[in-house]
């Protein structure tokens, strides 16, 4: 088996298209049914984007108008004030660059970890692989209202790492849905090839870094992808410890906005949308760009563990 | 589990001996490492930071919660030398005599009653339809799954203003709007938090009913079509049944995430009217942090937790079915 063959045997997208037969039912019922189909589907997109697009009139409206007439973008009533507003309160590029060394970090962590034991875990055999997989298995299923008090005592009081970028990573640092993904797609690369790998003198470590993880590229992608939303949208957890202004992530930072200063603001609407907006952004666009990596197959897969 | 067989080495012939074959010639020290460490002792060295890590985060974390829970605990100065005497179920006893956590934990339970239902029934109609569609599927595919991977926060901070006194609904609905408005209206609150939680998390589980239907023979639906049953009928006695490990996963993801709730309740109603939307999290925050009280608040974790796990019992073992 050639290399591109593997390549073409990892799902690379798992919501195929199947058209089932319509059976012997009369052309009217079928139409009836393609239009109800149709409708249903419209309604759903309408509800799901409709806050969205609300998100960004909000921010856009000099005088905040939320009557139905407000819908309709109004030339006079246009302004990015609302973003001004907002930023001088909370600010939002050291709040979008704390995001990003939150995510960066809770990323490169879950990808250098992830990748090793779920390379271990699918290719290597040594002793207490089946017990290390058992772990993996049953980190899943804690929640996180267990951990939260114990992980604060411990981070914040014990670590002393409150208001640190290392102790807002540090619970989230291993990731068991990216390491059953990382497994799952190692496990489909055709043993021969590490085999013949080792034969030619490779070490393990090279052998993962030039043979292996090129292979599982789109697992990676996939990876990074559903881990990016974690910690960019995490709220819970940066906020339990990150009381400093100037070091907390956006989320955080817009939430005591919204909680505390939105109210006593000239326009609380448009100010908390625009600060919406900026949070919203980076993950929606990322997501639509490579939305074709973010795959059932591979999502069920890692939650059903 | 078991392991691996060791892989039938197709690419060397009898002549050329395999590695480890070499290897087992040439030192017996070598030979007994394998036997105790196994082929690959490196895999052990890679799952290492992997293991250290579960050790930090989860193991020892879940060991002190419940320490914590059954000793009077505190949070002291630095270098402040404290003691934590040993207090049985004391905790477990001030936690549940306690009429906010009971309230907050009933609140759960109807959160419970109205998301996941709405989330089984709508994210199964919306995959079975998406899954038949062949026009604008990539656009449909985004537009449901945007709520999901967008921050909770960003979202919440709509869904505040549209459902806000003078929002945008209430402004639609004019006299019909109801009084108190939504969010501060004691018998509202809960089930807007309810319907914004199902809207939000909708995508991921019509994800996972997507990826369920690719499971369910297509053969089933011909049969079923020459036997004359109508889409419904199809529907009914096809997908249904085809998909119900997924069904099962629904119900599960969704009530740990409900029991995990806090963002919303949070930022949309502060735990109100009267802690009418108030949830265990939430609570535990209050309680643990706000008003140091860690031990106490570590006692509820440990009963929702157990509740949650009931829960999922009782629902793997009447809807995951016996076979």
């Amino acid at each position: 088996m050639t290399i591109q063959q593997a390549q073409e045997a990892a799902p690379a997208d798992g919501a195929r298209t199947t058209n089932r037969p319509a059976g012997r039912r009369s052309k009217g019922w079928t139409r009836t049914q393609s239009v109800l189909r149709g409708v249903v589907l419209g309604i759903g997109a309408v509800a799901f984007l409709f806050p969205f697009y609300y998100m960004v009139i909000g921010s856009l409206q000099k005088k905040p108008d939320q009557t139905l007439a407000g819908l309709i973008p109004d030339p006079t009533n246009l302004t990015l004030d609302n973003f001004a507003a907002v930023n001088s309160r909370i600010s939002l590029l050291s709040g979008l660059l704390n995001s990003g060394l939150f995510t960066g970090g809770v990323l490169l962590c879950t990808l250098v970890f992830g990748v090793l034991v779920g390379y271990a875990l699918a290719v290597l055999e040594w002793r207490g692989r089946g017990a290390t997989f058992a772990i993996v298995l049953l980190v899943q299923v804690i929640p996180f209202q267990l951990l939260q008090i114990p992980l604060y005592v411990l981070v914040a009081r014990n670590y002393g790492l409150a208001d640190n970028v290392l102790g807002m990573i540090l619970p989230f640092a291993i990731n068991s849905t990216a390491v059953i993904l990382f497994r799952q797609y190692f496990l489909q690369v055709p043993r021969e090839l590490f085999e013949a790998a080792r034969i030619d003198g490779a070490r393990e470590l090279r052998l993962l870094w030039s043979v292996a993880i090129p292979l599982v590229r789109p697992a990676l992608v996939t990876g990074v992808l559903l881990t990016f939303i974690g910690p960019w949208n995490e709220f819970l957890w940066p906020f339990l410890i990150t009381k400093q202004a100037d070091r907390q992530p956006l989320a955080v930072s817009l939430a005591n906005y919204i909680t505390s200063v939105a109210s006593s603001t000239a326009n609380p609407f448009g100010a908390v949308t625009a600060g919406a907006l900026v949070l919203a952004v980076p993950v929606v666009v990322l997501f639509i760009v490579f939305q074709r990596y973010f795959v059932s197959s591979d999502l069920g897969s890692g939650v059903k563990g | 589990m078991t392991l691996r067989q060791a892989p039938a080495t197709a690419v060397a012939s009898p002549a050329a001996p395999t590695p480890v074959e070499r290897i087992d010639r040439q030192n017996p020290n070598d030979r007994l490492r394998h036997r105790i460490l196994g082929r690959n002792p490196l895999g052990l060295l890679f799952s290492t930071p992997y293991l250290v890590f579960v050790l930090a985060v989860f193991a020892s974390p879940i060991v002190y919660a419940v320490w914590i829970a059954f000793h009077d605990f505190y949070f002291a100065a630095p270098g402040a030398t404290t003691s934590y005497p040993f207090v049985g179920f004391a905790n477990f006893v001030y936690a549940f005599t306690n009429a906010q956590v009971i309230q907050s934990f009933g609140n759960v339970g109807i959160f419970l009653l109205i998301n996941v239902p709405l989330t089984v029934v709508l994210s199964l109609l919306l995959a079975a339809a998406l899954n038949r569609v062949i026009h604008l599927r990539v656009f449909l595919r985004i537009s449901f799954y945007v709520p999901y991977i967008t921050a909770s926060v960003a979202l919440v901070g709509v869904w505040l203003f549209l459902f806000g006194g003078d929002g945008l609904v209430n402004s639609t609905l004019g006299p019909l709007a109801p009084n108190p408005s939504w969010l501060v209206n004691q018998s509202l609150a809960m089930p807007v938090i309810a319907i914004y939680v199902t809207w939000k998390q909708l995508g991921f589980y019509i994800l996972l009913y997507l990826a369920a239907l690719q499971n369910v023979p297509k053969e089933l639906y011909e049969q079923a079509s020459t036997d004359g049953a109508g889409a419904l009928r199809q529907f009914w006695s096809v997908t249904v049944p085809g998909v119900r490990p997924a069904t099962l996963l629904v119900l599960l993801v969704s009530t740990v995430t409900g029991a995990n709730l806090f963002t919303e309740p949070y930022l949309l109603t502060g735990g109100g009217p009267n802690g009418a939307s108030n949830t265990p999290v939430y609570l535990m925050y209050q309680l643990g942090v706000e008003q140091g009280l860690p031990d106490v608040a570590s006692a509820i974790g440990i009963v929702l937790v157990i509740g949650v796990l009931i829960i999922a019992w009782l629902q793997n073992r009447f809807a995951g079915g016996r076979d």
